[in-house]
């Protein structure tokens, strides 16, 4: 086929294909442009930031589990006011497309990073992280009651102008539900899902693999529930929705997408394979040509679950 | 020059002990890049168990009789998952390979270099020690293990005409003890500040108290830190070591794109 589509929308937001780097997976963007095409990728999501710098938990900070990882960072970050004099200048001459994850403690503090990102030039979205596990404070106690998502999303909804997408926590019983708030708040799109708070010990130590204790699981083990849950969001909400959560080829953003998601997100499988991006999208084209699928946004929620796939030995 | 990723063929595995090997690759892309002291991210297996590459201090990069770079090798220990397959890896078989990565040691601007390496810390030491002996610098390594068995390499480093004070925890060999015994000895022998460079890489421990030590003497040193890594590249902000800054503060720095080596002087031991 000659002219293959897979461009996508998500409010303003324009972007040429569905890929995306997942927030806390790819620094802020530039650790890469070295060896990544930054306006290759459908977009770059940023490391979260909140208002001022912050450190972050101490190591152990990651431990690989089986087909999966978990990590508690801790939301190590510079900072917004050193991200747009330090970052955003470079992104933009790049070419990246930049949403940024902005994360706060306070509903104020949520709304003035929004407020600050918006007044800066190159900013393209908004990711707004109400779901990372692995800190106490802020974030996740938003995240978790429909209330909290509903208050923080229509607060930063109410001073800018930017694509608001948050990002949801598949740690409660029904993300459908906060698909529905966050919508119902004005969001321009949903970002899920956000890691499986998880913990792992050390047997012969008898002591946690992690500083943390605990941390978010990522990679494969979680790519099935995942995508129930994103078909589960399909369902409830129509506005655009960023799935992710252990993507490791096309065939798996393929499967995100015929889920219910219109773009999506790759973490840990760019850890693994940094040049991963040509290959998902060479992935994509082909099978593209070979199912004549034009569009590829004709896929999003398209699975036909009226009977089963027939199963392969 | 960016790192590269190569799938790279095993052209020979040697057993040093039960627990030791040397793995030598067919990696010249990464090899001919590498500065002593910089890592690569290896893979062993495809798919997702284990699926996160695992970080390896550069061991030899190795030339042929022309100097042309044809592979690189790394000194491994058994002790996890990755470094259990890398032990048994037999030639033809395939590692993916990405690097090289990190900053690399930085050469003394006057007087000696010391390199002090604590069991399979000695894994960065054979190419910096090429490097020293080719830029006509004095240098000694103060290698220490906890048995004489363990000592790997001595003719190695004999050959380029470097300097060894051995030691080994059960005394089978040179000074029975830690490495750091000898090293103070030295230290205390020096006529003032700035004579020497010290190099370390080893245990956690090792290294701060060779950091300690070069500080007290007044000697710089330069401490290559060992970190679960994620990713090699600055992206997952796993293998972060705490460091001072100039302003005062200390702030948790990313190993693998602000490291492996630190200056000993800069990190905030425990």
């Amino acid at each position: 086929m000659a002219d293959l589509d897979l461009s996508l929308t998500i409010g303003s937001l324009e972007l040429p294909n569905p890929l995306i780097a997942a927030s806390g997976c790819f620094g802020y963007g530039l650790e890469y442009e070295d060896i990544v095409d930054l306006s290759l990728l459908g977009g770059v999501a940023t490391k979260g930031l909140f208002l001022a710098e912050r450190q972050g938990h101490q190591p152990e900070r990651i431990v690989e589990t089986p087909s999966g990882m978990l990590n508690a960072i801790g939301l190590q970050g510079i900072g917004v006011r050193r991200f747009i004099s330090e970052k955003l200048p470079l992104l933009r001459q790049r070419g990246a497309r930049t949403i940024v994850n902005i994360c706060g403690t306070t509903l104020d503090e949520y709304v003035e990073v929004a407020r600050i990102l918006s007044d800066a030039e190159g900013v393209d979205a908004l990711e707004v992280n109400i779901s990372c596990p692995n800190i106490k404070e802020g974030g996740i106690q938003f995240g978790c009651s429909l209330d909290g998502t509903f208050s923080v999303v229509s607060a930063i909804r109410k001073v800018t102008s930017l694509p608001v997408i948050p990002k949801l926590t598949p740690n409660v019983t029904s993300p459908a539900s906060f698909a529905r708030a966050a919508e119902d708040a004005g969001a321009d799109g949903i970002s899920l899902v956000n890691t499986f708070l998880a913990m792992a010990i050390d047997v012969e130590q008898r002591r946690p693999k992690l500083s943390n204790v605990v941390g978010g699981l990522s990679g494969p083990a979680i790519r099935p529930i995942a995508v129930r849950m994103v078909w589960e969001c399909r369902q409830e909400v129509t506005i655009p929705i960023i799935g992710m959560g252990g993507i490791m080829e096309a065939r798996d953003v393929l499967e995100f997408m015929l889920a219910g998601a219109n773009a999506v997100q790759v973490g840990t499988a760019s850890f693994v394979d940094p040049f991963i991006w040509t290959k998902l999208l060479d992935g994509l084209k082909d099978y593209m040509t070979r199912h004549q699928v034009s569009r590829l946004a004709d896929l999003v929620g398209a699975v036909d679950t009226t009977s089963p796939a027939k199963a392969h030995a | 020059m960016p790192p590269v990723d190569v799938r790279a063929t095993v052209l020979s595995n040697v057993r040093l002990s039960r627990d030791y090997n040397v793995l030598t690759i067919a990696a010249p892309e990464v090899g001919a890049l590498t500065e002593p002291g910089q890592f690569v991210m290896l893979k062993t297996t495809e798919g997702s168990d284990p699926m996160l590459r695992r970080p390896f201090s550069v061991f030899e990069v190795l030339r042929d009789d022309l100097g042309t770079v044809r592979a690189l090798s790394i000194l491994n220990k058994r002790a996890g998952r990755t470094t259990g397959l890398l032990y048994s890896l037999e030639a033809g078989d395939t590692v993916s390979c990405l690097g090289p990565l990190g900053l690399p040691f930085n050469p003394p601007t006057s007087g000696e270099a010391w390199m002090v390496a604590g069991g399979v810390g000695l894994a960065p030491f054979a190419t910096l020690a090429e490097a020293l002996v080719a830029l006509e610098v004095p240098t000694t390594l103060f290698y220490g293990a906890r048995t004489g068995d363990e000592l790997y390499y001595l003719e190695y480093f004999d050959r380029l005409g470097v300097r060894l004070v051995l030691c080994t925890e059960d005394g089978s060999i040179g000074v029975k003890g830690r490495v750091t015994l000898p090293l103070e000895e030295a230290l205390t022998a020096l006529a003032g500040p700035n004579e020497t460079t010290l190099y370390a890489c080893g245990p956690e421990p090792m290294l701060a108290a060779v950091a300690r030590l070069a500080a007290h003497y007044g000697q710089r040193s330069e401490v290559s830190m060992e970190r679960t890594m994620g990713c090699g590249l600055g992206g997952c902000y796993s293998c972060v070591v705490p460091v001072k800054h100039a302003d005062g503060q200390t702030r948790y720095v990313r190993s693998c794109i602000g490291g492996p080596v630190f200056d000993g002087a800069a990190v905030v031991w425990d």
